[in-house]
């Protein structure tokens, strides 16, 4: 163990937006007034998953102490009671609940994320990185192979195909080009797993790519990049120049004849670019309409050469099975999903972020263990939607599920990407259904009918059900026109689009009818189905109501119940999110 | 309005003519102006031997393009997973009724463009808000009020 003393910063998106950049930058003066300068490495590193504000890691005789929420103006009291002190700074400690964020985790793809520098290949080297390539480029490539079909990893993009699989097709097609593609366009919008990972360790993806390369026989390959995410993009950029400058990549790869080259495309806003051949004819410089399969992208890909197309989360899967073996990599998970995979946990959870667990945990566990509860304890679990507008939502009766492949896909809602939104009483399941299918229908590429034209008929009528013009005959419709888009969509969007609407219509019917038949929303979200008046027997006359509405529509005095002026409401609902007492109806 | 198609000319100039460059050119191109105008299109297709139309073909397809100037700061609303379940339609809706523009509109002074952005990558902040580069968690309809005052006040000044 070294006794170097360090503080760790953590500057991600997330970190940066809290303020991090002067939390960094007082340090530095603090520590140089302080005369610490010298004894103290300031390290930026990514961000750990878990939002807390600013968090900032002092290592050194007293251990590891983790602050949350440092403000810019808290950096000063940090360095006079701990690094002069010696002593903890106690209101900015973590509290429990951090520690038990992390405690019940299993981190491999996020291990290095929030602890190295991502932006230092040195620090990457330091923690095992480019040993794989070290040993592996030495070896026949089939055993690259062969190690990642061992180890039963499947790709962490949504479809869970066996990744040695995929790569033996790539390597056995005939041809002398091959590419490398890392998907990077993380579309499924409540999932932020890749960001972390290219922000935190994109020395990682990186060295995945060129092991991949090694295996199939690439020369070449490409990470296309969300445009949402610059520093992921600037953090990649860094990677590459530096691990070419090493001799990773580039010609001959450390001394041997082997050449592997890295370049950065970043995506232009499209979410049906995430569909591999969608992407692939973006890359291409093309609209980004999808092809029918096959062939598929490892016999004819970009530019019609036989492709491999893996998702960010399952490269950076690659370099810890090389070093550490197959059998070390499938002692995690289940018979047939092995490893770990990592669930943005967001929505209604005390701790929302990134979660990496073996795979086959309930979803029960993940709420509660990680997650912390609910975040109101008031409110209970009302459903938990999985894999994004792919995906679909179970009620609280399945949180016993095991987060595997084929059991989620058992529930009719699909792994996905990991996104795990987390919904209590004050969601509408219709809302969400309605949400899910707007968003497929903005981002349908408009090439196949079932697809631009069906989904467009979906989201019409649930708009109706929405705003109280639904009728029982209106589900019907839902649910045939559901199946028939699923079986006659061109690609995966189409395809899986009507599953958040057809997993609510079976598990929330009760939810369904009362917007049918009593045009009611109980959930109170549907604006056109609240009435907009107090409930005199559960307001407690604390006035949230009438401070909250921007229209002062509100009428309250110290001691009175609130009173809604129909004339003035805008119908905004800021006053049914103020009340904590659910007295607005 | 003209622009300065020099620009345009520089920027094809450094770009390779191979394969796949005709989106990283209209990314430079609206990096330079902000938004990829005609006569930047019209120059595109000719240097490269396309048709006007594909171009527009590519650059209607990618929410990212556009094809009138933008406001000075665009306010991004996340309406990913997260942040609706949080409440940001509201927050949506409250911009949209305050600023007097509709998602996708720019204010009549020029200084606000209104958008919607499926998540931003920081889920943990929901509902998330962005101008401009800055990034802002747990927006309420308050707060939102606060970071238009703000900024309003910030191109004053830089008048
Ligand atoms: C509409 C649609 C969107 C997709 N979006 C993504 C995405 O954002 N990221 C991703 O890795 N895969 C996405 N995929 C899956 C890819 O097509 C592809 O299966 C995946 O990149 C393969 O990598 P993997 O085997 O490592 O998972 C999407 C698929 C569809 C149909
Ligand atoms: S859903 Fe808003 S930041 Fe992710």
């Amino acid at each position: 163990m070294s006794t170097e003393k360090k503080i760790l910063i953590c500057l991600g998106t997330s970190g940066i937006a809290a303020g991090g950049k002067a939390v960094l930058a007082n340090f530095e003066t603090h520590l140089a007034q302080a005369g610490k300068a010298d004894e103290y490495r300031l390290v930026s590193v990514g961000d750990r998953g878990l939002f807390r504000d600013v968090l900032v890691d002092v290592i050194d005789g007293l251990g590891r102490t983790t602050y949350e929420h440092v403000r810019p103006e808290d950096v000063e009291d940090i360095v006079q009671t701990h690094i002069v002190g010696g002593e903890l700074y106690a209101p900015r400690a973590a509290g429990a609940d951090y520690h038990e964020f992390f405690a019940s985790q299993t981190r491999i793809v996020l291990a290095n994320c929030g602890e190295i520098n991502p932006e230092c290949i040195d620090e990457y080297c330091a923690a095992g990185g480019y040993a794989a390539l070290q040993a592996a480029i030495f070896e026949p490539a089939h055993m690259l192979t062969d190690t990642v079909k061992a180890s039963g990893l499947r790709g962490r993009g949504g479809g869970g195909f066996p990744t040695g699989v995929k790569w033996q097709f790539t390597a056995d097609a005939p041809g002398e080009q091959k590419y490398i593609i890392c998907n990077a366009d993380e579309g499924d919008p409540g999932a932020f797993m890749d960001r972390a990972i290219l922000e935190g360790d994109p020395h990682a993806v990186v060295e995945g790519m060129i092991l991949a390369g090694l295996a199939v026989g690439a020369t070449e390959g490409y990470i296309y990049c969300r445009a949402e995410y610059p520093l992921a993009i600037a953090r990649l950029e860094v990677a590459i120049a530096q691990a070419t400058e090493r001799g990773m990549l580039g010609e001959s790869i450390l001394n041997t004849p082997k050449s592997f080259t890295l370049k950065i495309k970043a995506g232009a806003g499209a979410f049906v670019c995430g569909e591999e051949t969608a992407l692939i004819a973006s890359i291409e410089g093309k609209r980004g309409n999808p092809v029918s399969k096959p062939p598929f992208p490892a016999q004819s890909g970009l530019w019609g050469c036989p492709t491999l197309i893996n998702n960010v989360e399952t490269f950076a899967n690659v370099p810890p099975i090389v070093r550490n073996g197959a059998e070390w990599f499938a002692q995690y998970g289940t018979e047939n999903s092995k490893g770990t995979k990592v669930f943005a946990l967001a929505g209604k959870v005390k701790n929302t972020g990134l979660v990496e667990v073996p795979m086959g945990m309930t979803i029960r566990h993940l709420v509660d263990g990680p997650g912390g509860g609910m975040l109101v304890k008031r409110l209970p679990l009302k459903g938990v939607q999985l894999g994004g507008p792919s995906g679909g939502c179970l009620p609280a009766s399945l949180l016993d599920t095991p987060v595997d492949y084929e059991s989620i896909t058992q529930t009719g809602a699909i792994m996905g990407s990991g996104g795990m939104v987390v919904m209590d009483t004050q969601s509408c399941m219709v809302d969400i259904a309605r949400f899910f299918v707007e968003f497929t229908v903005a981002e349908s590429c408009g090439k196949c009918t079932p697809c631009r034209v069906g989904l467009k008929r979906m989201l019409e009528i649930l708009e109706d059900i929405c705003s109280g013009q639904g009728t029982p005959a209106h589900l019907d419709f839902l649910s045939e026109m559901g199946e028939t888009i699923k079986s006659m969509s061109l690609c995966g969007l189409g395809q899986t689009a009507p599953n958040p609407v057809l997993t609510t219509m079976k598990y929330y019917p009760e939810e369904y009818a009362a917007h049918v038949e009593d045009r009611e929303c109980p959930a109170h979200v549907c604006a056109e189905l609240v009435d907009f008046v107090v409930d005199d027997d559960k307001c407690i006359r604390c006035g949230a109501c009438s401070r909250a509405c921007p229209a002062e529509a509100v009428h309250w005095q110290k001691g009175q119940l609130a009173k809604i002026d129909s004339d003035r409401c805008i119908q905004c609902k800021a006053c049914i999110s103020a009340c904590k007492f659910d007295a607005i109806r | 309005m003209s622009i300065d198609i020099t620009k345009v000319e520089s920027i094809l100039a450094a770009s390779g003519r191979g394969k796949g460059v005709l989106i990283p050119i209209l990314q430079a191109v609206q990096n330079e102006f902000g938004y990829v105008p005609r006569e930047a299109v019209d120059c595109v297709a000719e240097t490269l031997d396309v048709f006007p139309v594909d171009i527009y073909g590519i650059l209607t397809f990618y929410s990212q393009f556009y094809l009138e100037p933008r406001g000075r700061y665009t306010i991004r609303v996340c309406q990913g997973t997260a942040c609706h379940v949080m409440g940001s339609k509201e927050v949506l809706d409250h911009f949209s009724r305050q600023l007097g523009i509709e998602d996708g509109g720019t204010t009549e002074d020029g200084v606000f463009s209104l958008e919607r952005v499926a998540c931003l990558g920081c889920c943990g902040m929901a509902p998330v808000v962005a101008v401009g580069e800055e990034f802002y968690g747990a927006v309420d309809m308050t707060k939102a009020d606060e970071l238009i005052a703000t900024w309003r006040a910030k191109a004053e000044e830089s008048e």
